[in-house]
C-alpha cells in the first residue's frame, strides 16, 4: 500500500483503503463507533466496513483524522502525597476564638478547604465543632477581605511595608523600644509570645498590649482575687451532680471549652437517661435573659444581672438555701461556675463555695493560665490610650482586632489613636480601625498559616495552613520576624524553630509530623494545679437601688464580638432564643415594656452615662423585668458587604468601668414598625405536643410517656405492600434530652450542601433555605418559660406524602429508605412542600445561589449540586457522605460499619444529640437509641413512618423548690 | 312601542318578560339579522361602550403582558408565595377560572340534554366564555412553575430516558381533566358554530369577510344530510361534554383532597367544588350577558325567563354550596381531630385571614338569599350586583382553602402568612384582562348567540301560537 502523502502542512490520503491503515484513523472509528469496529486485518471485512461508513466517515470529519485540537494535559509530575483528585483530603489545625484554640480537621478538595470538621483527638471538641467554626470556611473566601496591602488607602506591596516597619524599628532602637507599641488579641501562642518576648527583650521601652473585647476579664480577675494569681479553670461536667451557673453559658460558643462542656454534660444526662442507675445532673442556673445554657436548666432564677451578685452571697452563706442544701449533698460532685459577664468577686465567690464544698480537684480543676501573658486587658488597653493621648506612642502595630470599633466607648480610642506618628494594621479586613491606619496588610486567615494556639485546658496545637494566603496574607509572626530583623523568615520557620526548642532530640521530624497530623501536640495539655484556699470577698454593700434599667452587654449568640459579622452564613444562622436573623435587636421583659410604653418593632434610642445608641426593640420571653440585654457584633462600618450598615452597634454604650453591665440606662421610643427578619413566627406549640418532655419521676412512672396509644399507627395500615429494606435502613434518632439548640448543626449542613443565602428581605418573608432548622418552643408562664430546642431535618418518611403528589417524579425513595430529591427533575409545582407536614423543604423562588463570585466557588462542597432557581431542596442525610462510605466499603469488600457514616449534623454536634446509621444493623447505635422507651416520631400519628425520631427530653427538677 | 335605534333592524326589542324566551314578531329573518347585526354593525356604530371595555380590557392585557415577561426573567419569587404558604394567587386564580367555565359546559351540554327551552340564546355565548376561562386558567399551572419553560414534563411524551410523569399526583390528574375540558369544549363550539358561520358567509357584506367566514363553515350547504349529520354529532359532543361538568372540576378539587392539608384533607370536596364551579359560572355569564344583551339591544333574544333561570340555578347551587360550608365545619368539630378542628378555628378566628372567611358567607350565603324573592329576580340591576358579589365570593372561597389551610398547619414552628404582591394582583387582573378582551372580540367577531338554533326557537313558538294563542 504506497504510503499516506504529505504535501505542505495537510495529509491527504488516495483512497479509503489507504486511510483505513492508519492509526489515526482506526483510533477515530474505534471512538466513533465503537461497537462496529471491523477487523482491520481482514480485508474483506475492512472493506466492508468502508463501503457502509464511506460518506459518514468522510462527513464525520476523518479526513482530519483527528476529532480535536490536540492538548497536552498535563499530569502531576510529583503528586501530592495521597492526593486523588475527587477524593478528599483532611488535615489538622486549630481555630482560635479570642486566643483560645479549638482543634479541627479540614477537609480539603483538591487544595482547597471546603469544610471543617472537630479533632475527635483534640481535648476541646472531642470532635465536635460549633456554628462559628462551621461558618469560618467561608470567610476564607469571602470577597470582602482585604486583599492588598495598603498605606494610605492605596495599593502598595509587601517589601514597602516591610521597609517602612524596618525603619521604625529601627528609629526606635535609638530610644530602646521607647514609643514602640504592639496590639494584639489575647495571646496563648507560645511561638508568638516568644517572639514578642525576643522583641520586648531587644526593645524593653517598648510595650505589649493585649485587648480582646470579649475576653476572659471578669474570670481572669476573678481567679486573682480569690488566689492571687489569673489561675484557669476548667470543669468536669461529667462528673457533676449538680451545677449552678451563675449566669454562665458554659454550653454556648462564647465560652471557651464549650465543645468539651456540652459534650461532657449531654453525656451524663444520656447515661442518667438510658440507666436508672445513673443518677441526673441537676441544673440551676440565674440569668437575665433566656441562654442556651438556660434551656437545659432544671431550675431557672431570673435576676437582672446585677442581682447575680446577691444570689451567689447568699449561696455563699448556706444554710438554709435550697440550692446549698442541693450541692451541699453532693460534695465533690457539684460546680459551681461564673459567668464570664459577671463581676470578679462573683467569679471569686464561685471559686470560694466551689472550694468550701471539696469541688476542687475533682470537678473543678485549676491549671496555670493558659494565656501566654494574662494581663488586665481592660488595663491593658487603658494604658495605650493613656499613653497615645500623651503622645507618647510613635509606633503602633495592631495585630488583628479592631479597637476602633470594639474598645470601650469611654476610652475614645480613635482619638488616641490619631495622635500615633505609625499605625499599622494587620487583619483579614479593612476595617473600622485600618481606616485609620497608615499601612494595612492583609492577614492570612486561619487556614491559611502557620502558627500555634492553646486550647482551654493548656493542651498546644499547631495551626497548618490548608492553602496558600489568597490574597499574599501575612500572619502576626512575620510580621514580628521584621522586628525581629529576620524579615525573610517564614511563618512555618518560625514555627517550627520555636518547637525544635521545646523537643530537643533526634526524633523531632518524627515528633513534628505527628503533631501535626494528630491536631495535638501530645502531653502539652497543662497539668492540674492545686489553688491556695480561696479568699471570699468582703460583702459588698449592696448596689444603691439602681435608678433606671439595667443594660447588659453580651456577644452575640451568631456573630459573636463582631470579628466575623460579614459572614453570611452566621448573619443568616437564627438566635437560638428568638430565631432573629440578620440584627441585633433591644432585649426587654413583656411587663417592662408595658412599663416604659414600648412594643417588639419600636425602635428606641439607649441612653446610658450619657451615651446614645438607637436600636429596635424585641419583647423576649423570659427575660428578666427591668433589665435589657443587647448584643455586640452589629453596627459595622467597614465590615464588608454584608455587614454594612445591619444591626446597631452596641459596644458605643460600653465604658470601662461596666463592661458586661450597667445600670441607669434609659430609653426613648422614636418610631415604630422595624421589620425583623425571623425564622420562626410561633413562640409556643399551640396545645401540640412536637416536643415532649417529662420529668425523671414522670418517667419511671410512666416510661412509654412520649409515645402515647394514641399516637401510634401499625405498621399494617396501608393498602400497599411494605417494601422489605433488606439492604440499608437508613434512619437517625435525635436526643432532645441532650440538644442545647446550638445551631452548630445548621450551619454544618450549609456548608456541607451547598446552601444559599438569601438575605434579610427573604428571610422575613418565610424564604430561608436552611435545610436543618432548629426550632425553639416556650412552654410556660412567658415571664418564666421552658425553653425547648427541637431540630427538624427531612423525616425520609417510608410513607412520604412528598412523593405522592409530586408530578413528575422529581422526589423519589430510595430501597435503601431515603427520600431523594431530584433536582435537575423538578419543575417547582412546590406541591411537595404544601404535602410535608413538617415543612421541611425549601424552595428557591429566585436564583439564590450565587453563580457570579469567582472566590465563593472554592468553597463550595463538589460532591453537592449547586441549585438552581425554581427548584426544591431538602435534607439528603448527606447522600453523598453515604454513597462515598458505600463506594469505599465496596472497594474494600466489607460491609458498610456503623459509625463509619456520619452526616454533616451529627459530625458537628456537640451534644451527641444527632445519630445516624443503619436499622437493619441491630447493633448499631441508632437501632439501640430507637428502641429506647423515650423514642418518638414526629407526627407519626399520619402514619408517615419517619426515619427520624425523636427521644423525648427528661428534666430533673428539685422536689423541694415549689417550681419545676 | 319604537325600538330605540332607528337604525336597528331588529322587530322589537323589548323585553318579553319572564315567560317567553323570544320576543314577538320574530321570523327566520329578523332573528338572523339581530343577531348578525351585530357582527355586520358598521364599525363605527359599535356602542361606545364596546369601545372603552375593550380598551380596558386591552390594558389589562398588556399589563399582563408585563407581568408575565417580569416574571419569567426574576422567578415565581416575585409573588408572595412562600414556605409554608406555597400556593398563592396563582392557584386561586387557576381554580377560580376553570369553575366559572363549567357554567358554559353545563347550559350547553346538560341543558340541552334535558331539553330546557331557555338555553338557546345563552349557550353560544356561555360556551365561548367558558373556552376562554379555560384559556385563563391553563396559564396559571404553568407560570406558577419554578422552572415553566419545563412544563411539558407533566405530559406524557417517550423521551429517551423512559421517563413518565407520576401518575399518583393529582397535578397530572389535572393535566388530562383541564386538556380534555379545553379540547372538547372548543370542538363543541366550533361545532355549533358551523351552520352560523355559514350564515354569516351568505350574509357577508366585504368579500375578506365572506371568505372567512366561508373557511370556518367548511362547506356547510344546510342540506337535510348535513343537518342529520350534524344533529347526532351535536348530540355526542353534548353527551362527551356531559360528565366533563362533573368530572374535571372533581379532578381540580383532588388537588386539596389528596392532600393531607387540614382544610385541604375533605372527601366533600368533588361536590362541593362542582357546585361552587356551576355557582360562580353562572354568575360570570350574568355578569357578562346582562351589559351586552343591554349594549346590542337583545333584550328579546336574552329574556328575563333566561335571567330569571340563571338566577334559580345560582340561588340553588348556592345552597349547596351553603350545605358544604356548613358540612365542612361540622366534620372538623365531629372528627375530634385536633388539627381538623384547629384549621377551622384559624379559618374563622384565630388566623390572620378570619376576616375573609366571613366576607365569604356575606357574599356567597347571605346576599345571593336575596333571589328567593321573584322582585329581586326580575330587577336586572339587582341580579347583575348579586353575580358580582358571587363572583369576588367564589374567588374568596378559593382563597380561604388554599391560602389559610396553609398558614398554619401541623407544626406551629412553621406558621407563616402569604401576603399578596403587586405582581400577584397585577397577573390577576392581566388574565381578567385577557378573558375580557377575548370575549369583546367573541361579541365583536363571532355570532354571539346561536343563530340557527333561535330559528328553531322562532319555528316552535309559531308552532305554539299557531296551536294555542
Amino acid at each position: 500500500m504506497p504510503p499516506v502523502v504529505k504535501r505542505d502542512e495537510a495529509v491527504y490520503w488516495r483512497s479509503l483503503e489507504e486511510l483505513a491503515n492508519t492509526d489515526e484513523f482506526r483510533t477515530f472509528v474505534e471512538d466513533e463507533f465503537p461497537n462496529r469496529t471491523p477487523d482491520w486485518n481482514d480485508p474483506a471485512s475492512r472493506r466492508r466496513f468502508l463501503r457502509v461508513m464511506g460518506a459518514s466517515v468522510a462527513l464525520a470529519g476523518a479526513s482530519a483524522c483527528t476529532k480535536q485540537p490536540k492538548e497536552t494535559i498535563v499530569p502531576y509530575v510529583r503528586q501530592p502525597e495521597e492526593l486523588i483528585p475527587g477524593k478528599p483530603l483532611f488535615y489538622a489545625t486549630a481555630m482560635s476564638v479570642a486566643g483560645i484554640a479549638t482543634g479541627v480537621l479540614v477537609e480539603s478538595h483538591l487544595g482547597r478547604p471546603t469544610k471543617i470538621e472537630g479533632n475527635p483527638e483534640h481535648p476541646a471538641s472531642l470532635g465536635a465543632t460549633d456554628a462559628a467554626m462551621q461558618a469560618s470556611v467561608l470567610t476564607l473566601y469571602d470577597p470582602d477581605r482585604s486583599q492588598n496591602v495598603t498605606y494610605d488607602g492605596n495599593v502598595n506591596v509587601w517589601p514597602g511595608f516591610v521597609n517602612a516597619l524596618t525603619t521604625a524599628r529601627d528609629e526606635a532602637a535609638h530610644k530602646k523600644g521607647a514609643g514602640f507599641r504592639i496590639l494584639t488579641g489575647t495571646v496563648t501562642s507560645p511561638t508568638l509570645a516568644k517572639q514578642i518576648n525576643d522583641f520586648l527583650t531587644a526593645f524593653p521601652q517598648a510595650k505589649w498590649h493585649q485587648y480582646d473585647p470579649c475576653g476572659r476579664h471578669s474570670a481572669r480577675a476573678g481567679a486573682i482575687s480569690a488566689f492571687g494569681s489569673p489561675l484557669n479553670t476548667i470543669y468536669r461536667f461529667d462528673r457533676a451532680d449538680v451545677i449552678v451557673s451563675l449566669d454562665a453559658d458554659f454550653l454556648c460558643s462564647t465560652v471557651p471549652g464549650n465543645l468539651r462542656y456540652t459534650r461532657d454534660y449531654s453525656a451524663r444526662r444520656r447515661a442518667a437517661a438510658e440507666n436508672s442507675t445513673v443518677a441526673p445532673p441537676r441544673l440551676y442556673i440565674t440569668e437575665n435573659a433566656p441562654s442556651v445554657t438556660g434551656s437545659m436548666a432544671d431550675h431557672h432564677f431570673r435576676l437582672p444581672a446585677a442581682g447575680v451578685a446577691g444570689f451567689a452571697a447568699e449561696l455563699a452563706r448556706g444554710g438554709s438555701n435550697t440550692v446549698f442544701k442541693d450541692l451541699d449533698a453532693h460534695r465533690g460532685a457539684g460546680i459551681v461556675i461564673a459567668g464570664e459577664h459577671q463581676a470578679p468577686q462573683v467569679h471569686a465567690i464561685a471559686h470560694a463555695i466551689n472550694q468550701m464544698l471539696g469541688n476542687t480537684g475533682k470537678t473543678v480543676i485549676y491549671t496555670d493560665p493558659i494565656e501566654a501573658n494574662p494581663v488586665d486587658e481592660i488595663a491593658s488597653i487603658g494604658e495605650l490610650v493613656q499613653d497615645m493621648r500623651n503622645g507618647a506612642v510613635e509606633t503602633l502595630l495592631i495585630f488583628g482586632g479592631n479597637p476602633v470599633y470594639d474598645a470601650p466607648a469611654d476610652l475614645n480610642f480613635l482619638d488616641a489613636l490619631k495622635k500615633v506618628k505609625l499605625r499599622a494594621h494587620l487583619g483579614l479586613y479593612s476595617n473600622e480601625t485600618a481606616a485609620w491606619c497608615h499601612w494595612h496588610v492583609p492577614e492570612a486567615h486561619y487556614l491559611e498559616s502557620w502558627s500555634d494556639a492553646r486550647a482551654y485546658n493548656g493542651t498546644a496545637g499547631i495551626v497548618q495552613p490548608l492553602i496558600m494566603p489568597l490574597y499574599g496574607g501575612k500572619s502576626a509572626h512575620e510580621m514580628m520576624n521584621i522586628l525581629l530583623d529576620q524579615a525573610d523568615q517564614t511563618a512555618h520557620e518560625t514555627v517550627r524553630a520555636y518547637w525544635e526548642t521545646q523537643h530537643k532530640g533526634a526524633d523531632f521530624d518524627d515528633f513534628w509530623q505527628i503533631s501535626l497530623h494528630d491536631g495535638v501536640v501530645a502531653g502539652t495539655e497543662f497539668p492540674e494545679k492545686i489553688p491556695p484556699t480561696a479568699k471570699m470577698p468582703v460583702a459588698s454593700a449592696p448596689a444603691s437601688a439602681a435608678s433606671g434599667l439595667e443594660i447588659v452587654f453580651r456577644p452575640d449568640p451568631s456573630v459573636g464580638d463582631g470579628a466575623m459579622s460579614n459572614n453570611a452564613w452566621l448573619q443568616e444562622m437564627p438566635k437560638p432564643q428568638n430565631k432573629m436573623t440578620w440584627d441585633n435587636a433591644v432585649w426587654i421583659s413583656s411587663k417592662s415594656a408595658d412599663r416604659y410604653g414600648v412594643t417588639t418593632g419600636d425602635m428606641v434610642e439607649i441612653e446610658v452615662g450619657g451615651r446614645r445608641v438607637e436600636g429596635p426593640i424585641w419583647i423576649m420571653a423570659g427575660q428578666a423585668d427591668e433589665s435589657l440585654t443587647v448584643h455586640f457584633g452589629y453596627g459595622r462600618t467597614r465590615a464588608g458587604s454584608v455587614a454594612n450598615g445591619v444591626g446597631f452597634d452596641a459596644y458605643a454604650l460600653r465604658t470601662t468601668e461596666a463592661l458586661w453591665q450597667n445600670t441607669g440606662a434609659s430609653i426613648t421610643r422614636k418610631s415604630h414598625g422595624y421589620k425583623f427578619a425571623t425564622t420562626q413566627h410561633t413562640q409556643t406549640m399551640e396545645e401540640r405536643d412536637p416536643f415532649r418532655a417529662a420529668t425523671f419521676a414522670e418517667f419511671h412512672k410512666n416510661p412509654q410517656f412520649a409515645r402515647p396509644e394514641e399516637k401510634r399507627v401499625s405498621n399494617d395500615t396501608t393498602l400497599f405492600p411494605q417494601w422489605p429494606y433488606n439492604q440499608h435502613k437508613w434512619g437517625m434518632s435525635i436526643d432532645l434530652n441532650s440538644c442545647t439548640g446550638c445551631h452548630a448543626c445548621t450551619i454544618a449542613c450549609q456548608a456541607e450542601n451547598n446552601i444559599s443565602v438569601v438575605g434579610k428581605e427573604e428571610v422575613a418573608k418565610g424564604r430561608h433555605m436552611n435545610w436543618l432548622r432548629v426550632d425553639r418552643y416556650f412552654q410556660g408562664p412567658p415571664e418564666d418559660p421552658e425553653i425547648y430546642f427541637q431540630p427538624v431535618p427531612c423525616m425520609h418518611c417510608e410513607n412520604a406524602l412528598c412523593e405522592l403528589v409530586c408530578p413528575v417524579a422529581a422526589t423519589v425513595h430510595s430501597a435503601e429508605g431515603l427520600n431523594e430529591m431530584v433536582y435537575n427533575r423538578c419543575v417547582g409545582t412546590r406541591y411537595c412542600s404544601n404535602n410535608c407536614p413538617y415543612k421541611v423543604r425549601r424552595f428557591n423562588f429566585f436564583l439564590y445561589a450565587d453563580w457570579d463570585t469567582q472566590s465563593l466557588f472554592g468553597v463550595r462542597n463538589p460532591d453537592v449540586s449547586v441549585r438552581s432557581r425554581g427548584v426544591m431542596e431538602k435534607c439528603s442525610y448527606c447522600v453523598q457522605r453515604i454513597n462515598g462510605a458505600k463506594i469505599e466499603a465496596e472497594k474494600q469488600d466489607r460491609p458498610v460499619k456503623d459509625g463509619e457514616i456520619v452526616t454533616a449534623c451529627q459530625q458537628a454536634c456537640p451534644a451527641e444529640a444527632i445519630v445516624f446509621g443503619d436499622l437493619n444493623d441491630p447493633n448499631s447505635r441508632v437501632a439501640k437509641l430507637k428502641r429506647q422507651q423515650r423514642d418518638y416520631g414526629l407526627l407519626e400519628e399520619l402514619n408517615t413512618r419517619p426515619r427520624t425520631t425523636y427521644l423525648a427530653r427528661l428534666n430533673n427538677p428539685n422536689p423541694d423548690l415549689e417550681k419545676g | 312601542m319604537e325600538p330605540e335605534d332607528q337604525d336597528s333592524k331588529a322587530v322589537a326589542t323589548l323585553d318579553p318578560g319572564p315567560d317567553k324566551v323570544i320576543g314577538p314578531g320574530h321570523d327566520y329573518g329578523t332573528v338572523t339579522d339581530e343577531i348578525g347585526g351585530v357582527v355586520f354593525r358598521p364599525f363605527l356604530k359599535t356602542p361606545p361602550q364596546m369601545f372603552i371595555g375593550f380598551a380596558c380590557a386591552f390594558l389589562l392585557v398588556n399589563l399582563f403582558i408585563v407581568a408575565v415577561t417580569w416574571l419569567f426573567v426574576r422567578g415565581v419569587g416575585i409573588w408572595g408565595i412562600v414556605i409554608p404558604v406555597a400556593w398563592g394567587f396563582a392557584i386561586v386564580n387557576f381554580v377560580w377560572w376553570i369553575g366559572i367555565g363549567h357554567a358554559g359546559t353545563l347550559i350547553s351540554a346538560i341543558l340541552l340534554l334535558l331539553k330546557q327551552d331557555w338555553r338557546t340564546s345563552i349557550n353560544r355565548f356561555s360556551e365561548a366564555m367558558t373556552l376562554f376561562a379555560v384559556a385563563c386558567a391553563g396559564m396559571f399551572p404553568i407560570l406558577h412553575l419554578g422552572r415553566p419553560w419545563l412544563a411539558y414534563w407533566l405530559l406524557p411524551y417517550p423521551n429517551t430516558m423512559w421517563l413518565w410523569p407520576q401518575p399518583r399526583s393529582p397535578l397530572i390528574w389535572d393535566v388530562f381533566a383541564v386538556s380534555t375540558y379545553a379540547t372538547v369544549s372548543f370542538i363543541f363550539w366550533f361545532t355549533g358554530l358551523i351552520p352560523d358561520f355559514a350564515t354569516m358567509r351568505d350574509k357577508a357584506g366585504n368579500p375578506i369577510a365572506q371568505k372567512i367566514f366561508g373557511v370556518l363553515a367548511m362547506g356547510w350547504r344546510s342540506s337535510a344530510r348535513h343537518w342529520a349529520r350534524y344533529q347526532k354529532a351535536y348530540l355526542l359532543l353534548a353527551g362527551l361534554s356531559t360528565p366533563l361538568v362533573v368530572s374535571v372540576h372533581s379532578v381540580v378539587s383532588f388537588d386539596f383532597a389528596v392532600a393531607i392539608l387540614p382544610g385541604w384533607h375533605t372527601t366533600i370536596f368533588p361536590p362541593y367544588f362542582v357546585a361552587g364551579a356551576i355557582y360562580s359560572g353562572f354568575a360570570m355569564v350574568l355578569t357578562l350577558a346582562i351589559p351586552v344583551r343591554r349594549w346590542y339591544h337583545l333584550e328579546d333574544l336574552i329574556t328575563m325567563r333566561h335571567i330569571e333561570c340563571m338566577s334559580k340555578v345560582m340561588l340553588g347551587t348556592g345552597l349547596i354550596v351553603a350545605y358544604g360550608y356548613a358540612m365542612e365545619a361540622f366534620m372538623a368539630w365531629y372528627s375530634v381531630d385536633q388539627f381538623e378542628r384547629y384549621a377551622f378555628v384559624n379559618r374563622m378566628w384565630a388566623g390572620g385571614y378570619w376576616w375573609t372567611y366571613w366576607v365569604l358567607i356575606l357574599c356567597n350565603i347571605i346576599i345571593p338569599q336575596l333571589l328567593w324573592s321573584r322582585r329581586v329576580r326580575m330587577s336586572v340591576p339587582a341580579v347583575f350586583v348579586i353575580a358580582l358579589v358571587v363572583n369576588v365570593g367564589m374567588w374568596l372561597e378559593r382563597f380561604v382553602i388554599v391560602v389559610t389551610s396553609l398558614t398554619r398547619d401541623f407544626v406551629p414552628s412553621s406558621w407563616g402568612m402569604y401576603y399578596p404582591t403587586v405582581w400577584d394582583w397585577s397577573t390577576y387582573a392581566g388574565t381578567i384582562g385577557v378573558f375580557l378582551a377575548l370575549m369583546f372580540l367573541f361579541v365583536r367577531g363571532l355570532p354571539a348567540i346561536s343563530i340557527f338554533e333561535m330559528r328553531e326557537v322562532v319555528h316552535e313558538t309559531d308552532a305554539t301560537h299557531a296551536h294555542g294563542d
